[in-house]
């Protein structure tokens, strides 16, 4: 059964990705690329780590999506067409790609991993009190940098669509 | 994990789908549909961290954690490359990478 589930997610998956990087509508290819990222959603709630699933299925398809949907919106006519990159140079970009999945999958394939038998699932509860301990092995250093991290992005993007004319109407503003 | 799916598998799907995001990265020329290629890079390789995880070592939890952090900061880098390209397209009506030589705020 989750034999049959994978292949058919791997299948929704390498085509709607292949469809993403080369649909000529940039609207279509937004679209494909959220078939993509809730298809791999699904694979993240096949292997029972549905922590992840829930979390890629509302930051990427809920929120990255939309946004990638607004600035596709506010900067492109909904009917124009994207340029296509030459003949060669696309030949070339496949044989590249081709080359990097023969070298990485021969890698894979001759080295011999071994997979455990006992396979016990991830519970969230372990996740919440592993990223908030403070003894060895714990993951609240990265946890704090990252909420500022999230914080300065807020900031730095607001200040950079802003746009520098509408920052010097307001510092003009400020001085009478 | 999945029975009857081997690691070799999933692995073999994830470096598909990386190789399709470089190719994608290669071939567009317009910043948005390049912001797409790069999120099938990153998403590619979190399933590979999660996959790793759950295969190999299930009683540890770096993985998952690791996992959790590159979808953050995947995020954030959206959020501000959409601001940068709002604002480039702002100063020059353009979001085509040969017209990006001037990025200077």
């Amino acid at each position: 059964m989750g034999q049959i589930v994978f292949y058919i997610l791997a299948a929704i998956i390498i085509v709607f990705a292949v469809a993403a990087v080369n649909s000529r509508k940039i609207l279509h290819s937004v679209i494909y690329l959220l078939f993509v990222l809730a298809s791999i959603s699904g694979i993240y709630f096949l292997i029972n780590y549905t922590f992840l699933g829930a979390l890629q299925l509302a930051i990427y398809a809920g929120g990255v999506i939309v946004l990638i949907i607004f600035s596709v919106m506010l900067t492109h006519n909904i009917d124009s067409k994207l340029e296509t990159a030459s003949v060669t140079s696309k030949i070339l970009a496949g044989i590249l790609s081709i080359a990097g999945v023969a070298t990485t999958l021969f890698a894979i394939y001759t080295y011999q991993f071994t997979p455990v038998k006992n396979f016990n699932a991830i519970e969230i509860t372990d996740i919440g009190t592993k990223l908030l301990s403070y003894e060895r092995g714990g993951f609240i250093l990265p946890f704090e940098v990252i909420s500022l991290l999230l914080l300065a992005i807020l900031i730095g993007a607001i200040v950079i669509a802003k746009g520098q004319h509408l920052i010097e109407q307001e510092y003009k503003q400020n001085q009478q | 994990m999945i029975s009857g799916i081997s690691i070799y598998h999933i692995l073999t799907l994830t470096t598909i789908l990386f190789f399709i995001g470089i190719y994608g990265f290669i071939t567009r020329k317009n910043l948005i549909a390049i912001l797409i290629s790069i999120e099938l890079i990153l998403n590619a390789s979190v399933v590979n961290f999660v996959i790793f995880n759950t295969y190999l070592y299930p009683d540890m939890l770096q993985g998952v954690f690791f996992s959790i952090f590159i979808i953050a900061i995947a995020a954030a880098e959206s959020a501000l490359a959409v601001s940068i390209i709002v604002s480039f397209y702002r100063m020059l009506a353009s979001v085509d990478v040969k017209d990006t030589e001037t990025l200077k705020y």
